[in-house]
């Protein structure tokens, strides 16, 4: 490994001329014995710096004290983690708080973002004309990044100025709700731009699963009188699993990991009860200047997201038996 | 696998119903359906962005009215003049920091994703498996949980509040290694193998019988790290600082801080920082989203 990043150090990251050790070869097999290791270079260089690195030096700030203020960084073992586990520590209020806010996202999000892009896909799933436009205009909204789709919903959701509680009154619904500064609106805010603005991600790899689901099933199906909804439940959804599964898992991972839409819609608001796990570590990490608390939190973020991510797996497997 | 779109694939049971002549009323009540609620869904995705438009013309006070008006009366230019005779916030310099640093991380991944992935697909060596479960097995680590010992690596490289550190770490992503790599598997041999017999090295293989052959896999992959880069948030806002030095995300927030209900301002930089994807979109939209179906049908 370390060999050949300082190939690729060496080298620098101007693609191999590799014609020349191959020559010298038989026919067939004329690749250098370095030849594989010159091809991978490149990436491999950036992999074991911003890929490998990080990880082993995750692991090892998280057993020290490492504040950028101070020339001292001491080993101090398992007090970073200990830290998040007694109620008596300075962090264990608001780390939890900011579990307790990504928990409640994941959950609330989660099955929105599974069913609501199935229901676009399986309208979408015909043909038809326009069908290609319909597809991208759901689609539309995730090629905007997070600091786009934050700033207009903050603003959409203006309890005074914005079109949301506009609309409302229209419809004769209260045209005063405090969407983005307390509970429970804050939260249907954040979650409601989530899936307004994923939804066309998950549609789209819905479609590309629809279409391996064989077209004799339903055929088969309609011959034995099965209507739409016996087609649905026992053709489309079986066909599914493997990218039920995907979405599933993906889309759990994606909502834990939310930062932007809270960070600039609600801006933690109320307080900090909407403020998650991600934010609080760069926080803890970059601003409050204690990088190995940080990384201990990293460390336990991720492990939990590795059990929910295997419950996931485990309860589809069940479910298939 | 890639040439199949949707549409002449489609299963579509109820078009082949279409002809049948005896169902043709109640088929056109169900077509009306259809496409009402296809509109009305749209409308939900599109209006957010077209009122995000509508304010970036209306002046200030406009902006400020309760409750707001449909259209801008008078239609005004306040808010793109105050992003673009900004000293503060310099806009203008936003985008091209973006844009340069977008198409540089673009082009740094396909020359680095492309290269590995064909020696993962082609070639033979030592610790080719490990590698490769290395380079997947990292798709399972949460990039955030990473942010902080890479904000620490580039510091000691040097490299913060440049463009440099939007550009390069975000390339050691495997997505793109794994992406070309399924693709390179499924070129056929016989090719690469006439070449070889024609004496070609495998350099030679890879530039000119293998890439050739991978443009729209390539264009997929470009095109998406193009998009991610554009709109990464997270790790920029703590990576820059300086006001000249921001790409248009932690700009836009920034701009959010300055001008906080200032709407007609912080929409025209909204609108600003979507023009260039929207486009991107449009052009390229087949390789978005066959980019994202296959992605999905990978795992």
């Amino acid at each position: 490994m370390a060999d050949v990043i300082e190939v690729g150090a060496a080298r620098g990251d101007a693609p191999p001329p590799a014609a020349g050790p191959g020559r010298r070869n038989a026919p067939v097999r004329r690749a250098g014995r370095a030849t594989p290791y010159l091809f991978l270079a490149p990436y491999l260089l950036l992999f074991g710096v911003f890929g490998l690195l990080p990880i082993v030096l995750g692991l090892w700030l998280s057993v020290h004290q490492w504040d950028f203020q101070l020339p001292n960084r001491p080993f101090v073992g398992l007090d970073n983690y200990a830290e998040l586990f007694s109620s008596d520590s300075a962090i264990y209020g608001d780390w939890w708080q900011s579990v307790r806010a990504t928990a409640i996202f994941t959950v609330l999000s989660v099955p929105l973002l599974v069913v609501v892009p199935l229901g676009l896909a399986l309208l979408l799933n015909h043909s038809f004309p326009g069908r290609t436009f319909f597809r991208a205009v759901y689609f539309a909204p995730y090629v905007l990044g997070v600091a786009v789709i934050g700033l207009l919903w903050r603003f959409l959701l203006d309890a005074n100025l914005g079109l949301v509680n506009r609309l409302a009154g229209m419809v004769g619904l209260p045209s005063d709700t405090p969407w983005v500064t307390s509970t429970p609106w804050a939260w249907i805010s954040l979650v409601g731009v989530t899936v307004w603005w994923t939804s066309g991600f998950n549609a789209v790899i819905y479609l590309a699963g629809l279409q391996d689901v064989p077209a004799e099933l339903y055929e088969a199906a309609k011959v034995d009188g099965a209507n739409a909804w016996d087609r649905f439940r026992n053709v489309t959804l079986p066909g599914l699993r493997p990218v039920l599964l995907f979405i599933i898992t993906t889309t759990v991972l994606a909502s834990a990991n939310v930062f932007g839409q809270s960070f600039l819609i609600t801006q933690g608001a109320p307080g900090t009860k909407t403020r998650t796990v991600v934010w609080f570590i760069v926080e803890e990490g970059l601003r409050d200047n204690d990088a190995g608390r940080a990384a201990a939190m990293s460390i336990v973020f991720a492990l939990m997201l590795a059990v929910v991510s295997i419950a996931n797996f485990r309860l589809f497997r069940y479910r298939e038996d | 696998m890639t040439t199949s779109t949707p549409t002449t694939r489609g299963p579509a049971p109820a078009v082949t119903d279409a002809s049948a002549p005896t169902r043709a009323p109640g088929l056109a009540l169900r077509r009306t359906a259809l496409y009402a609620t296809l509109v009305a869904l749209a409308l939900v995705f599109l209006m957010p962005l077209v009122w995000m438009l509508i304010t970036s013309l209306k002046t200030y006070a406009g902006a400020q009215q309760i409750p707001p008006t449909w259209l801008p009366d008078p239609l005004s230019g306040y808010g793109y003049e105050q992003i673009l005779n900004n000293t503060a916030n310099p806009v203008l310099r936003w985008f091209l920091n973006s844009m340069v640093a977008a198409t540089l991380h673009a082009l740094l991944v396909l020359v680095t994703a492309s290269m590995a992935a064909y020696a993962l697909a082609r070639l033979r060596f030592r610790g080719r498996k490990v590698l490769f479960a290395l380079v997947v097995g990292t798709l399972f680590i949460p990039p955030t949980s990473l942010i902080v010992p890479n904000f620490l690596i580039v510091d000691s490289l040097g490299w913060l509040d440049t463009l440099t550190v939007v550009i390069v770490p975000g390339t050691a992503s495997a997505f793109g290694v794994f992406f070309l790599r399924q693709f390179f598997l499924s070129l056929p041999r016989e090719l690469e193998e006439a070449a070889t017999l024609d004496g070609a090295s495998q350099w030679q293989i890879f530039w000119k019988v293998v890439l050739p052959l991978s443009k729209p896999a390539l264009a997929t992959l470009a095109v998406l790290s193009f998009l991610t880069n554009w709109n990464d948030f997270l790790w920029p806002i703590y990576v820059l600082f300086s006001p000249e030095t921001l790409t248009l995300p932690p700009g836009l927030g920034l701009l959010q801080g300055s001008y906080v209900t200032d709407y007609p301002v912080i929409m025209a930089g909204a609108v600003l920082a979507s023009v260039p994807v929207l486009i991107l979109f449009v052009l390229a939209q087949r390789h978005i989203i066959q980019g994202v179906s296959r992605s999905g049908l990978k795992g």
